[in-house]
């Protein structure tokens, strides 16, 4: 697992042509698919600032969607994308969207699942193929899947970071990064923990029974390629 | 475990060490990593692997971008190496090598993004070019893509590595410092030699702005890329003949930052300055528009 240091840099491989328009774009839909955890059936795309002003001359569409299809941004069949998307029957449409103070290279994925479960997932792509996920659904968070991470949504009270990291350390596994998100005190919360290495599922299903907790997704770490 | 946050902080880690920076870069990229030295030693030549054929197809030039803008002149400057007028043969080949890796990526090709692809042909242009003139091997081309991945890492440390963000000096400018150090490094320079080259070269990118026609990685990115060869050959030569910065390489990294951060928003990445705002350059876009994927 690569932190973002010198194989970022001399990297990702990829297909062109633009490491932010492209291969960013291309993460930032696999990260929302990621994220939602299951096979999409359906995808939004608003595009802001400069995705939306010179993102279909890069591919921009094209790679954000084959990212949702779980394409890696090395991936030849990329610029394939919209046939692929026809093969798999995912629905999809683009729009150009002001989404506010954000980075310029910004889109907001909303994804639907077969299983009708929904995420709207808004991340930027900063520059050489990184990206980082600013919000989920409406709630501000930020992390850029360099690390299994885990998502949490839960109840604002008191213990829910002891008791989410007790169940972490169980598993001998080390936090790297941790936040937590609110909107306001005893709302819902959202816990941000990028980790060495991901907690096997009974971990995760333990930390989700947990009283006050609304959700829990693990994510994979977007790879080192 | 080794850790730094600048230039300076590197350059003496090495010197205590005794370490190339290339040497450097990989124990520091294997303490992070957790990974071995030669596990991330094969990570690296399987990238260099994806640089030659990258530049191989670009100088057989039969690919044309989907715009129709690029391809095909990397081959006709491989063709003039063989007999080079003005530029001498280390030059134009470089020229020509980074020439083909953009116009690989143009025509939304395979590259490796070094540090973006927008610049994606400085590094393997100039480093396969030293390698061959300096009868380097595998080892030591792999060691300078450490090397120059080092430097990239400490301009994002400092400032950012996107032309949305700063503008090209952030991409070709940052490409060409990178592969400035590692060809140093290849030649068997020392790390100060290095580091110096690194500023030396980004000094000469600072305020280059991204000014890309219809929004393409095409004009002028492609072409820019070989002008970095240029800057990175110019500025490793300069360093080791014993040509110093006056300007520290930390000091000229956050001069970069700076200037980007006062670059108008036309001049990074918007398609709304500079050649993309020449008559010429919107009558391509205009062109262009309407033009199916």
């Amino acid at each position: 697992m690569s932190g973002g240091g010198i194989f970022a840099v001399i990297g990702p491989v990829m297909v062109g042509p633009s490491s932010s328009h492209t291969a960013g774009a291309a993460r930032l839909g696999w990260a929302a698919r990621a994220i939602l955890g299951t096979e999409p059936v359906e995808a939004v795309f608003y595009l802001h600032g400069s995705f939306a002003e010179t993102g279909r001359g890069h591919g921009t569409d094209r790679a954000l969607l084959a990212g949702v299809l779980g394409l890696s941004p090395d991936d030849p069949r990329l610029p394939e994308a919209r046939l692929l998307a026809a093969e798999a029957g995912l629905k999809y449409a683009f729009e150009s969207r002001d989404l506010g103070e954000v980075h310029p290279n910004t889109a907001r994925i909303i994804l639907r699942g077969r299983d009708g479960q929904q995420v709207a997932v808004t991340g930027a792509s900063v520059g050489g193929g990184e990206i980082v996920i600013t919000a989920i659904d409406d709630l501000p968070v930020e992390f850029t899947l360099h690390y299994p991470t885990l998502l949490t949504l839960h109840q604002d009270q008191p213990g829910m970071v002891a008791s989410v990291s007790a169940a972490i350390a169980a598993c001998s596994v080390n936090i790297a990064f941790m936040r937590v998100f609110r909107r306001e005190r005893g709302g819902e919360a959202s816990m941000v923990v990028e980790m060495d290495e991901p907690v096997p599922a009974d971990a995760v299903a333990k930390i989700a029974a947990l009283p006050g907790m609304l959700r829990v997704r693990q994510v994979k770490a977007v790879g080192t390629c | 475990m080794l850790t730094f946050a600048s230039g300076g902080e590197v350059l003496a880690l090495a010197q205590k060490e005794g370490l190339s920076l290339g040497r450097l870069a990989l124990r520091w990229e294997s303490e992070q990593a957790g990974e071995t030295e030669d596990l991330l030693m094969a990570r690296m030549a399987e990238r260099l692997k994806v640089m030659r054929a990258a530049v191989e197809r670009g100088l057989r030039g039969e690919d044309r971008s989907p715009s129709g803008l690029a391809g095909g002149q990397a081959r006709l400057v491989w063709e003039a190496a063989a007999n080079p007028r003005v530029g001498g043969a280390t030059l134009t080949r470089a020229a020509a090598r980074a020439l083909a890796v953009a116009e690989v990526n143009a025509c939304m090709g395979r590259i490796v993004a070094a540090p973006t692809a927008g610049s994606c042909g400085i590094v393997p242009g100039v480093l396969l070019t030293v390698a061959e003139e300096r009868e380097k091997g595998e080892e030591d081309l792999v060691l300078a893509l450490f090397t120059a991945g080092l430097i990239g890492y400490l301009i994002a440390r400092r400032a950012n590595l996107a032309g949305a963000a700063g503008g090209c000096q952030a991409e070709c400018g940052a490409a060409a410092s990178m592969a400035a150090a590692a060809a140093v490094e290849l030649a068997g320079g020392s790390p100060e030699q290095a580091l110096n080259a690194a500023a030396i070269s980004l000094k000469g990118s600072l305020g280059l702005v991204c000014d890309p026609v219809a929004g393409l990685v095409e004009v002028p990115c492609i072409k820019r890329n070989a002008l970095g060869a240029a800057n990175a050959l110019t500025a490793a030569e300069m360093s080791l003949a014993g040509v110093k910065s006056a300007i520290p390489f930390d000091e000229v990294v956050d001069a970069m930052a700076a200037v980007g951060r006062s670059l108008p928003r036309e001049l990074k990445e918007t398609a709304l300055g500079g050649c993309a705002a020449t008559p010429t350059g919107k009558a391509i876009k205009k062109s262009l528009c309407g033009k199916p994927d």
